[in-house]
């Protein structure tokens, strides 16, 4: 079985090494089956670019963030003061993450209950090793392809990040089309606000649906999303339209390493 | 005698509006506090953004920029209003002239801008009554919102005409010895050239559009269109954070804290809150009042929800709507027996949980909102009072809690797993 080498906290530590960053993976990172491919580019892109890093693994843990909009504020607080806990334990600093669920509840709603850390979301990140030449592009795998980004709801309207995601995009050599509601009128996914955990109410149609639609209607033939809930939606929606052949759904760091033949 | 008639006027006007405030003052107190930060300069900078710059209208350019014209025109000619009743009260005509060349930009720009707000709200009228719009329909807009919102509308066309037609007037009577001027006004006051009763007319319109006023500024606190008082307050109480930030509930954490500390059989020492979450009107905070007071029903939210748009229940409009109604319900009760139960709440008998669980906190109704109403927190808060009271939680997502709470993973994943990724 292959295996990338990721570095864990406690054994960074314990060697005497003080990471700078945290890559908090995230549940979905670390189980979803098609998410774990992000993870593993992400982590890919971390080792290329010799990145100062380390994971949680076996001791990192939910956020809390789907119980605290399933409206569980009880059980979000509780693993809030655990994932502090370790966080001081270690002393992290600055956090890495690839969630947008998992940035938005870190960067903002942490430091209420007492755990101030730098958070940076991945797709900031890859574009600042873009724009220090950190990271280089070696092979122009999707020249001649078309490609949208979908906007996660916590990443931009929650967050104001939108340009970042298109400028990682800007800067593999493939042409970008935008959709008709994109960045702040950008439309959900449907997964947020616990949704991912559950059924949706009666309607008369899906969101994911609605959404896949819109990038239908764009003529891409890749959909770049940053999220991962954003990428079990889209990924059912084009299957559901049948379109798995004219249409893939990619997430940003798969992209860049793709593009860096990793 | 008209300066009397005038004082009596405008006295009733005041004991009406006082009445109005008073009654609105009970209810605010029946709410939890405002929530306030103290970010005046911040909150300063917001307001002359999204208030008097209308930014956020102007997501939509074309109808935006005419209500941006509207306000604007609003701001103008109220400091015409508050000429006419210094005028009134002292029987003067013109009092402001003094302001010289200050007077004429007041004056020019009053003028043209009700030529503006009058074809503006002209055109917002026909479109409500003649073109089908989604966002102007809804479960929540009864027969009597959309007559709310027409008879508003139709005050303000008269209150413009009643406007050009005393500057007109008032043209035609004093000639070049008015002061100010008037580029719309006058051309129609040359067009008519002359008139045997222009003080008549003069006079007839002058009263005729303080008592619009007048009558207007006591019609609104009872109507959607309340905005016009409300908007700027709202805006400037409104929330500053990022979006998608919710705040934590520090009455759990304290509970949190006591678990934690091993002493979870001590009892807190201060009063337990009476309620977790929302589940009525005493609830909500002045914050969320004040939203629903702001709410014009233009239902730029609900037409960019989710869940609206694939035909769930869900409409973020009908969250402040259904606010303000219960207010009116249930406030006067309240406020003479605090104790006051009529056996129905705002969750329940005015909002459905599914309608609450149809919200995947996508913010952009909250996005989209002109006056920075804040949708999806109240309905975050209203769940908690599913959960934290009820334990009504949709059984995937007492599911979905176990798995947290037992495997530190929304899934049922072992966290023994948790660097399986790394291989493949």
């Amino acid at each position: 079985m292959p295996q990338i080498d990721v570095p864990v906290m406690a054994d960074e530590i314990s060697k005497g090494q003080q990471p700078e960053y945290l890559y908090w993976v995230g549940c979905a990172g670390a189980f979803d089956k098609r998410y774990q491919k992000v993870s593993r580019s992400f982590a890919k892109i971390l080792n290329e670019t010799k990145v100062s890093y380390a994971v949680l693994g076996k001791e990192e843990t939910c956020t809390g963030d789907p119980a605290k909009r399933a409206g569980n504020e009880m059980l979000f607080q509780m693993q809030a003061m655990q994932v502090i806990e370790t966080l001081k334990t270690y002393d992290v600093k600055k956090i890495l993450c690839t969630c947008p669920h998992c940035f938005n509840i870190l960067k903002n709603e942490y430091p209420e209950l007492g755990g101030q850390f730098e958070v940076i979301h991945y797709s900031t990140f890859l574009q600042s090793l873009l724009d220090t030449g950190t990271i280089q592009i070696k092979k122009e795998v999707f020249k001649n392809k078309r490609i949208t980004f979908h906007d996660p709801c916590y990443l931009g309207r929650g967050n104001g990040i939108y340009d970042a995601p298109r400028k990682v995009i800007d800067a593999i050599d493939i042409d970008y089309t935008e959709m008709k509601r994109a960045k702040s009128f950008s439309l959900c996914c449907g997964a947020g606000g616990a949704q991912m955990f559950k059924e949706a109410e009666k309607g008369d149609k899906e969101v994911y649906m609605e959404r896949t639609e819109d990038v239908l209607a764009s003529g891409a033939d890749i959909v770049a999303t940053a999220c991962p809930f954003c990428m079990t939606m889209l990924s059912d929606g084009i299957k559901y339209a049948n379109k798995e052949e004219k249409l893939v759904n990619m997430d940003l760091a798969e992209l860049i390493a793709t593009n860096m033949d990793l | 005698m008209e300066q009397i008639i005038f004082a009596c006027t405008f006295l009733i006007t005041l004991i009406l509006l006082g009445f109005t405030f008073m009654r609105l003052r009970a209810f605010f107190k029946l709410c939890k506090p405002l929530k306030y930060d103290g970010k005046l300069k911040e909150r300063l900078s917001l307001t002359a953004r999204v208030a008097f710059g209308q930014t956020k209208i102007l997501r939509k350019p074309i109808i935006g920029f005419l209500h941006a014209l509207v306000f604007w025109g609003f701001l103008v000619i109220t400091i015409g209003s508050i000429e006419m009743v210094i005028d009134g009260l002292f029987g003067l005509n013109r009092s402001l002239a003094f302001s010289g060349i200050g007077y004429d930009i007041i004056t020019a720009s009053g003028d043209i801008f009700s030529l503006i707000v009058l074809l503006g709200v002209f055109i917002f009228l026909l479109r409500r009554l003649f073109l089908k719009i989604r966002r102007f329909s809804g479960v929540e807009l009864k027969p009597k919102n959309k007559l709310d919102a027409n008879i508003a509308l139709s005050f303000i066309i008269l209150l413009m005409v009643s406007l050009i037609g005393m500057n007109t007037f008032d043209i035609l009577l004093h000639k070049e010895a008015l002061a100010g001027t008037y580029p719309i006004s006058s051309s129609l006051a040359a067009w008519i050239n002359h008139h045997n009763n222009t003080s008549i007319l003069f006079h007839f319109f002058w009263w005729l559009h303080i008592v619009l006023i007048f009558a207007f500024a006591n019609y609104l606190p009872y109507s959607k269109h309340f905005h016009v008082f409300m908007s700027i307050p709202n805006v400037f109480f409104s929330n500053l954070n990022p979006l998608t930030f919710l705040p934590a509930m520090p009455e759990v954490s304290k509970e949190v804290k006591l678990m934690l500390s091993g002493d979870a059989f001590q009892e807190p020492s201060d009063s337990a809150p009476s309620r977790f979450g929302v589940k009525d009107i005493e609830d909500i905070t002045q914050n969320n009042y004040l939203d629903s007071l702001t709410c014009t029903q233009c239902g730029r939210c609900t037409e960019v929800c989710p869940a609206n748009i694939t035909g769930k229940l869900l409409s973020p409009r009908k969250i402040f709507v259904d606010v303000r109604n219960r207010m009116l319900e249930k406030g006067p009760f309240l406020n003479k027996a605090p104790k006051y139960d009529d056996h129905k709440a705002l969750i329940g008998d005015y909002i459905s949980h599914e309608e609450l669980w149809a919200c995947t906190t996508c913010n952009a109704c909250a996005q989209e909102c002109p006056l920075n109403i804040s949708h999806p927190n109240l309905i975050m808060d209203m769940r908690r009072y599913l959960v934290l009271e009820e334990g009504q939680a949709p059984e995937e997502l007492n599911v979905m809690f176990a798995n947290i709470e037992n495997n530190g993973a929304p899934w049922k994943f072992s966290p023994e797993d948790r660097l399986d990724w790394t291989q493949y």
